[in-house]
């Protein structure tokens, strides 16, 4: 495995009961930068970074075969160790999905997995990952409210604290802004340019123009096929495959 | 075409409007007879005194030993069926995600058995102590109460846990919880609310039922006093009462029905209370 490879993902198939939703996916996810996988909606955009999670276990209907190497670990032949794993990979979702609980809490919650249990320990964490979300000017005075009474750009982000809570390397993020507004996205977008320092970023969009505007590195798929893989210039600029071309200029939409 | 439609619509408004008001009126005319007859008969001594001697046949006393045993039996098998219940609830959303068909046919189990009357709970648990030799007591009547009311706490709790999304169970998953914590710290503090609506069904369900009791509970005029005496109960009470040839006794049957019926409205608004309050902090759209 390259040193700068985050994800290493090898022949990976999913199956669903009748029907090939992945087919013999080759890539790998470079650290410290922003993934994007692009593709048109229904392509496996977002069964290929579930399967990164294995949030895939969850689906009975889904087969996965292959192999995926984070830290030259197969994930897929974890067994019981995919809590922990699964601890290395933040997840923010398409619709945000508050803990019930208040919003000191929905941080607190993974600090605590994670072993940290001092009050002020934690207190002091709480604090700086809101800040790193960019919520803490926002929620400072109302910790002790329902989560669910933020909005939904602000839940958004406070899944993003969350997420970086329990101290992950990869930031897995799927649509994150499709249910916001174009504020909350914009402040989505920020916040991952200044995370991917210390975090890989994988971004799943079918929104060309955010891929353009925050990806380094861009995954096209169409129909479960990856279909075109580089950095952002040479997939925009100098596409190979006609697909990709077609897409890029809004053909499928 | 239209005009069809219309008058359809109209039959089944003025049906739907003509079936309300009659289930209101008869819920009303019910609790106006209870009231009715009911207050006539009700006193102080009625809810404060065990009865007397002659009680059945007109003289003093009440029916505190009744009171105090339905509380007492629904009280502790609603604990009990909790306790048993809430694990099973979590187990078949939780654990058993992966097994779709598995869930489905314990779903269908568990509304089999909940079709079950409960006069047949009644005799397997009078059989069982026959079997093992226990008398009519307060511990009999609760195991066979709570037998009886634990399918119908573990499928209301379970189809209310069945409306947590998905994406809150990978939320979960993805900050490391393992499968107990999903459940126990993020599922039920999600459906609390629903969990609290469940407990109320099973409590009502728990209270109210006199063939259950009839054997195991059994039937004394003594306060409650101890898991291996036997126990009074408020349906048991009332039948005893409304089967009295004296007219005074028959009207103390009401005034039993009206306490019966007053402790479940208590405890109807309280746990709206309860649910109320956490229903906060559920996840809404």
């Amino acid at each position: 495995m390259d040193i700068d490879t985050k994800i290493q993902i090898q022949n990976l198939n999913v199956f669903a009961k009748d029907q090939q939703i992945l087919k013999n996916i080759n890539i790998s996810i470079p650290k410290n930068k922003i993934t994007v996988i692009l593709g048109p909606s229904g392509c496996g955009k977002t069964t290929l970074l579930k399967c990164m999670n294995r949030l895939t276990d969850l689906y009975p209907e889904l087969k996965v075969t292959g192999n995926i190497f984070i830290n030259n670990q197969d994930i897929l032949q974890a067994g019981e160790d995919i809590n922990n794993l699964r601890q290395k990979m933040g997840l923010l979702s398409q619709r945000p999905y508050p803990l019930p609980m208040n919003i000191y809490n929905n941080i607190a919650y993974g600090l605590k997995l994670t072993g940290i249990h001092k009050r002020r320990e934690l207190n002091r964490k709480v604090v700086s990952y809101l800040q790193l979300a960019a919520l803490w000017d926002e929620v400072k005075g109302r910790l002790r409210e329902p989560a669910s009474r933020l909005s939904i750009g602000q839940q958004q982000r406070l899944c993003l604290a969350r997420g970086l809570a329990v101290n992950p390397e990869i930031i897995l993020a799927d649509e994150p802004t499709s249910a916001l507004d174009p504020i909350s996205s914009k402040s989505i977008e920020e916040q991952f340019i200044k995370l991917k320092q210390d975090y890989s970023i994988v971004l799943v969009t079918h929104i060309i123009r955010q891929a353009r505007r925050i990806a380094d590195h861009v995954i096209f798929m169409y129909l479960g096929e990856v279909i075109e893989e580089g950095p952002v210039s040479e997939i925009f600029d100098h596409p190979k495959m006609e697909k990709t071309k077609q897409y890029m200029s809004g053909a499928f939409n | 075409m239209k005009k069809a439609g219309k008058t359809e619509e109209k039959i089944f408004k003025v049906l739907m409007i003509v079936s309300t008001y009659f289930i209101f009126a008869v819920l009303a005319l019910i609790i106006y007879s209870i009231f009715e007859k009911g207050i006539r008969a009700m006193s102080w001594e009625m809810i404060t005194q065990p009865p007397s001697g002659g009680y059945y046949y007109g003289k003093g006393g009440g029916i505190l030993n009744a009171i105090l045993g339905s509380l007492t039996l629904a009280i502790g098998s609603t604990v009990l069926a909790f306790l048993l219940g809430l694990p099973v609830a979590l187990f078949i959303n939780v654990f058993l995600i992966r097994w779709k068909k598995l869930v489905s046919f314990i779903r269908f189990l568990l509304d089999l058995i909940w079709g079950i009357p409960s006069i047949v709970y009644g005799a397997f648990g009078f059989t069982v102590m026959v079997f093992l030799g226990i008398q009519t007591s307060l511990l009999a009547g609760i195991i066979t109460v709570t037998l009886f009311i634990l399918p119908i706490m573990i499928r209301s709790m379970d189809e209310i846990l069945r409306t947590v999304p998905i994406g809150l169970m990978e939320a979960s998953y993805s900050l490391g919880s393992n499968k107990s914590e999903t459940a126990f710290r993020i599922f039920t503090r999600q459906t609390v609310s629903g969990i609290v609506t469940a407990l109320l069904l099973s409590f009502g369900r728990a209270i109210g039922d006199a063939a259950s009791v009839l054997f195991t509970a059994g039937y004394t005029d003594n306060l409650p006093n101890s898991l291996m005496e036997p126990v009074a109960t408020l349906p048991l009470s009332i039948f005893f009462q409304l089967s009295s040839p004296v007219p005074a006794v028959q009207d103390r049957a009401y005034a039993s029905a009206l306490v019966l019926t007053l402790i479940i409205l208590v405890v109807s608004i309280f746990s709206r209370g309860v649910g109320r309050r956490y229903h906060k902090t559920k996840i809404n759209f």
